[in-house]
This record gives structure tokens, C-alpha cells and sequence, in this order.
């Protein structure tokens, strides 16, 4: 889960890591309201930046100096509402001014081909680091950091020396930078960026934007993260799968994909993006039952696809594994008689595996004029576009 | 021949009075495992009745392993005591630990296999079915019934994957099928189970099936090129997965223009690796090249 930047300050506040004061707003009232109270600390000034999870706001326009809480609520309501790469402002962030002398880049992030965590820093911060790592590889220090030891002032050390600070410098980013990797260890984050750090003009050292995402996984021990999560963005049926527990990504396409298991439904995704070019269709969205298909699930799952209005026909291929094809026939039975008339779509069901053969009967037998069995994953595959084309 | 595990693995599981591990537990039994007992330490010195057989439960890894001559460790452990349970079998030695548990913070798995590092225990997983060696063992979840024996290895990041692709090639079987999961963090990656087949005797060709995110697919593209002699054939999924969404697996994810099934297959295909479209494509492609040996 990506944070937005008011969240991450609020993160690296809450951890030690010095920041400037902030407050987020949603209508330039608020904004007005928060600049009068911030900007009492920078002679009035603020800056007024959109909230937004996606990089070069700035170059779009979506990040303003404004010199008094009347400019700040003027450039609040230029801001909100304003799309950015896609991203439609709903939530500005005032910040205090700041008297930067220079700027500088931190980040921690998992290394996946390492195995490692890996501490990148630069004496040259607020660009893009992207286009800094192809143009001028030579000014992003990359230090391996071992997860059993972290950032400790040693390891601190050696990075700002890899990049190359002056000593003073460097020992005021020292314990910045032990202080982040506390914020990466103890929030059970995979990236915590500092874009850029800063130096004011009185040597103090300032994480003036913040990017984190945390890891999903780790929510169990930490129950103030789900508060985090950006419930407005999340497309409804995004929110509704993910109420029933179901793995599911909604995608611009006509044929529904149901599956068991990550890889094969990523797979189906594939297989029915080959065949659906003959016929002008797409695959509707991702999702991954899991191993348990019982009548419960598959219900919810087709009750999650058949309320995308795009969708045309739904393709349930499932290989029977530790789960039997009689098992999954039998859910999907349930799931139409739960259903009843909400199920009005063709779906192709392809079962392959364990217990296949009573599997098939099972649905031979129920002859439900909506089920079409198709033997193969390339077949049925090719039966779901032309049904989803056909509609 | 095989790879890792053969009949003469003796296999303890961590977790295996809880619900997935007992059902394991009695599925491993029926594939014909040697399962030599069961670890938890509030129920040490117990004894567990699953397929039929007495299981005894120790208290801890190490106290199996000497009871029982153990080499092999499954864990169906619950993701917030997965590290425990690794670090306490990687403390006792095991030679090989297969985590087969879902939804461990990638925190917990880079400490624990940070720690492995120069220890005698290779890990396979997180997030994955394990290994089986067709009609000899099976550590995991792989329902053994799909295939039998055969020369054919098999590396795969997904579950299902390895079910399907073993199913489409039941006509040959498999020496091993390894499943090394779908995490960001893994232990057994793709280049250790290539360079485990190329050295195996009875393993004549190699089913290698990637997906979306990281690049292991590319570095084992490149292992292949430089190491392995036997012919490989490869998969992977992912083409229509849009960028930044994590598709099932936490690892499956494209970032920016990394990551992505395209590059991945345009390395396989520089290093000389037949690539299917499909499944069912790339088995048709290693029966071709069966036909060929």
C-alpha cells in the first residue's frame, strides 16, 4: 500500500524523523484554515501541494508557494479537482515554508534480485531519481543493507560517505538516517523515500516530501495501517471483492475470469487476451478463488463479475488439485441457485484435474442453460471471447 | 535420480497438528512420504493420529532431527510465527526447510533467509506447494495423483502452474516438480533449481514457468545461456497484467517498465529457451523436443 505524502510526513513525525509541519486539506477553507495556523511559523508562507500518489507534481502544476493564507486558499481550490497523470486531486497538503539550501535524496527499498534491503542516497535530490540513476549513475551511492543488523551509525556512515558529503554535512544526516530505517523496520515498510532531504539555512537537516508503502502482508501487527488505506480511489467492486475476502483486479475487458490459484488466473488473463483479438474482446479482471471453491465462494465471486456492466460472458477455469472437479462443479451449481436470476451471463467452465470426470457430469447433469463445459483451457478460452463477442 | 528429495527423505512438519498441516499432513502420507513426525511445543512428547498413523510430536526441530534422523522440514505454520518456526529449524540444521505458508511480511522472510546465509539449510518458498518427487516423496501440497515418474524436471513461481503443466505432461512425468513460490523474497530461486537439474542425471529437459515482477526470469535466462546444456523450455504469465497492481502473489507486481512477462519472455528466447504462448503450448514444445532425444 503507497501512502500519500501527508501520511508519510505523519509516519516520519510520529518516529522522530524531522519534518515541517503539514496538514492536509479538502476544501480551500480548510486549506485556508490550516495556512493561517502553519504559515504563523514561516512568516505566512506555505506551500500547497497536491496529494496525489503518482510523481512529477510539480511539473503539472500541482505544487504552489503561497505567501498568505488568502493565496494559499485561492491556489487550494486551483489545486483540488485538478488531474494529474490520471490522478484527480481530492486532498492538498499545507506545509510550512522552508529556506532551502540544499537538496539531497535518501531511500530505502527491498532488493528482490539480492535478497536485501538496499540504501540508495545522492547529494543531487528533488529530480527524478529514475532519470539520475540512467544519466549519472555515478552521483546515487547504492549501499546493500543487511535486514538482521539495519542502519546503524556505522552502516549510516558509510552511505553518506558513499555519496559523498562533506563531514559536517554528513553527520548531520547521520541519525536522519537512522531514524528512517527505524520507519522502514518498524512499520514494516518495503520503500520509504526521502525526495528531497534538505538542508535549511541553518544546517538543519529536513524530510521535506516523503513517499512509504507498506507491506500488506504485515497488517496483522499493525492495526493502525488499515486506516491508511485511500478507501475513495479503490474501484467499488475492488472494495466489494476485497469485503468477501477475494483476490481481485478489475481490468478494461468484456470476458469475466474466474480461476484457482495466482499463476493460472494470470494465465486465463493471457490466454484470453490471445483469444479474444479474433473478437474484439479483453479480459473483464482478475481473480483468484483460491483453494476453496465451495458454492459460497464461487457465488461471491460471480456476484463480484457479474456486477461489471462491461463484462459479456465469464470464464471459471479451475484445475482441480487438492480441491476435487466434483467439489468445484457443485459450486458452481450452488453459486447459480444462490444467484438465481442476478446470474444472467454466459459462463464457459473449463475443469481439468482431480475427480474430473464426475466434475463434468455433475454439470452435464445440471444442464443449465447459461453453462457451456469446455474441455481445454485454449478451447474454452476461445469459447468465452466468441460468447462475450456475441452478446 | 532427483532433486532434493528422494524416498529416503525422512520429513517432519512444523505446524502439522494445526488444520492445513494435518491435511497435509495425511495427503503427504498417501503420496507415499516417509513422514517421521510432527513439531509443537506445547504438545511435545504426544503422539498425533493422521492417515492412519502415530506421528510423534516433539518439542522443537532439533529435538526431531535427533529422535528421528530428519532431513526435511515442511512448515504450514501461520504467517506471524513463520519466522519463528524457520529460524528454529535453520538453528537445528535441517538440510532442506520448505515453507509452504502464505501472507509472511517480507520482513520476516528477508530476516530469516538473510540468517540461512552460510547455515546448512537450503529453503524453498515462502507462498509456494513445495516439492514432489513423483512416486517417491512429495514434501508440500502437489497432489501427487496429477503424474508420475519421468525425465522431465520442473521449476515453477506458481502453484497451479506446476499443477497444470504437470498435468499436460503426465504422458512423461517428472524427475522432481519444484514450486518456489510467488513472494518478493524467496529461498530455492529458479537458477538453483536449473543448476540442480543440469546436474541430475535422470532429468533429461527442464520446464522453467516465470511470472510478472522482479527479475529472476531474466538472471535465470542468463544462467541458462552460460550453464545449462539440456535442453529448456519456458512460460510466463502475466502479458495482460496492467502495471503497478499485485496480481494473487505479493511478488507478482510490474513496476514501471520492470518486471513485465515481455521482457522476461524476450530474455528466455535470447538464451536459446523455447517460450509457449500457453500452457498447453509450451508442453506441445517440450514434446517435441522428448521426440527429438
Amino acid at each position: 500500500m503507497d501512502l500519500f505524502e501527508y501520511q508519510a510526513r505523519d509516519v516520519f513525525e510520529k518516529h522522530g524523523v524531522p519534518v515541517l509541519a503539514g496538514a492536509v486539506a479538502t476544501t480551500p477553507e480548510e486549506a485556508r484554515a490550516a495556512a493561517e495556523t502553519i504559515g504563523a511559523k514561516s512568516g505566512g508562507v506555505t506551500v500547497v501541494k497536491a496529494q496525489v500518489k503518482t510523481g512529477g507534481r510539480g511539473k503539472a502544476g500541482g505544487v504552489k508557494v503561497a505567501k498568505s493564507a488568502d493565496e494559499a486558499q485561492q491556489l487550494a481550490g486551483e489545486i483540488l479537482g485538478m488531474d494529474i497523470k490520471g490522478h484527480t486531486v481530492h486532498q492538498v497538503m499545507i506545509a510550512q515554508g522552508a529556506q532551502i539550501a540544499e537538496e539531497y535524496y535518501f531511500s530505502i527499498l527491498l532488493d528482490r534480485t539480492n535478497r536485501t534491503y538496499l540504501a540508495m542516497c545522492s547529494k543531487e535530490g528533488g529530480m527524478d531519481i529514475e532519470q539520475l540513476a540512467v544519466e549519472r549513475p555515478e552521483a546515487l551511492a547504492k549501499i546493500a543493507v543487511d535486514p538482521n543488523v539495519g542502519i546503524d551509525t556505522a552502516k549510516a556512515q558509510e552511505i553518506v560517505d558513499a555519496a559523498g558529503f562533506d563531514a559536517e554535512t554528513g553527520a548531520a544526516i547521520v541519525p536522519v538516517l537512522e531514524t528512517l530505517w527505524k520507519v522502514y523496520r518498524d512499520e514494516d515498510a518495503t520503500l520509504v523515500e526521502v525526495n528531497p532531504l534538505v538542508k535549511d539555512n541553518e544546517g538543519n537537516i529536513v524530510a521535506l516530501d516523503g513517499k512509504v508503502t507498506l507491506d500488506e502482508n504485515a497488517e496483522f501487527r499493525h492495526e493502525d495501517h488499515a486506516a491508511l488505506e485511500d478507501k475513495a480511489a479503490a474501484d467499488p467492486l475492488e472494495a466489494k471483492a476485497k469485503e468477501k475476502g477475494l483476490n481481485y483486479v478489475k481490468l478494461d475487458g468484456e470476458v469475466g475470469i474466474i480461476g484457482n490459484g495466482a499463476g493460472l488466473v494470470m494465465s486465463t488473463l493471457d490466454v484470453v487476451a490471445y483469444a479474444g483479438e479474433a473478437h474484439g474482446v479483453k479480459p473483464a479482471n482478475f481473480l483468484d478463488i483460491g483453494g476453496g471453491a465451495n458454492a459460497q465462494v464461487m457465488a461471491d465471486g460471480l456476484d463480484v463479475i457479474l456486477g461489471d456492466e462491461q463484462v459479456r460472458a465469464v470464464f471459471v477455469n479451475v484445475f482441480g488439485g487438492i480441491t476435487a472437479c466434483d467439489e468445484v462443479a457443485n459450486g458452481i451449481k450452488g453459486a447459480l441457485e444462490i444467484l438465481g436470476d442476478h446470474a444472467t451471463k454466459p459462463l464457459v467452465v473449463r475443469l481439468d484435474g482431480n475427480n474430473v470426470d464426475a466434475g463434468r457430469a455433475i454439470l452435464n447433469e445440471l444442464n443449465h442453460p447459461l453453462v457451456t463445459q469446455v474441455d481445454t483451457m485454449d478451447g474454452a478460452a476461445a469459447k468465452a471471447a466468441e460468447l462475450a463477442a456475441a452478446q | 535420480m532427483s532433486i532434493y528429495l528422494n524416498a529416503d527423505s525422512k520429513i517432519i512438519v512444523q505446524g502439522m497438528t494445526g488444520g492445513m498441516g494435518s491435511k497435509h499432513t495425511a495427503l503427504m502420507l498417501d503420496a507415499g512420504s516417509n513422514i517421521v513426525g510432527g513439531v509443537n511445543a506445547r504438545k511435545a512428547g504426544t503422539t498425533a493420529e493422521i492417515g492412519g498413523q502415530e506421528l510423534p510430536v516433539f518439542g522443537s526441530v532439533k529435538e526431531a532431527m535427533e529422535a528421528t534422523g530428519a532431513n526435511v522440514s515442511v512448515a504450514f505454520v501461520p504467517p506471524q510465527f513463520a519466522k519463528d518456526a524457520a529460524i528454529e529449524a535453520i538453528d537445528a540444521e535441517i538440510p532442506l526447510l520448505v515453507v509452504i505458508t502464505e501472507g509472511i511480511p517480507v520482513k520476516d522472510t528477508a530476516e530469516f533467509f538473510n540468517y540461512s546465509i552460510g547455515k546448512k539449510t537450503r529453503i524453498i518458498g515462502p507462498n509456494c506447494p513445495g516439492i514432489i518427487t513423483p512416486e517417491e516423496s512429495l514434501a508440500g501440497i502437489t497432489p501427487h495423483t496429477i503424474a508420475g515418474k519421468g525425465p522431465i524436471g520442473l521449476v515453477s513461481k506458481s502453484g497451479t502452474l506446476t499443477y497444470q503443466m504437470m498435468y499436460e505432461l503426465r504422458d512423461y512425468g517428472f524427475t522432481t516438480a519444484i514450486g518456489i513460490g510467488g513472494d518478493p523474497i524467496i529461498g530455492t530461486t529458479h537458477i538453483d533449481a536449473l543448476e540442480a537439474f543440469e546436474a541430475d542425471p535422470e532429468t533429461k529437459a527442464i520446464v522453467m514457468i516465470g511470472e510478472i515482477g522482479g527479475d529472476a526470469e531474466e538472471r535465470a535466462a542468463a544462467y541458462i545461456k552460460e550453464h545449462v546444456t539440456k535442453p529448456v523450455v519456458g512460460y510466463v504469465a502475466g502479458f495482460t497484467a496492467p502495471e503497478g497492481k499485485t496480481m494473487g502473489h505479493a511478488g507478482a507486481i510490474v513496476s514501471g517498465s520492470s518486471g513485465t512477462a515481455q521482457a522476461k519472455k524476450e530474455a528466455l528466447e535470447a538464451a536459446g529457451v523455447k517460450v509457449g504462448k500457453t500452457p498447453s503450448e509450451t508442453a506441445e514444445l517440450m514434446r517435441e523436443i522428448m521426440r527429438s532425444l
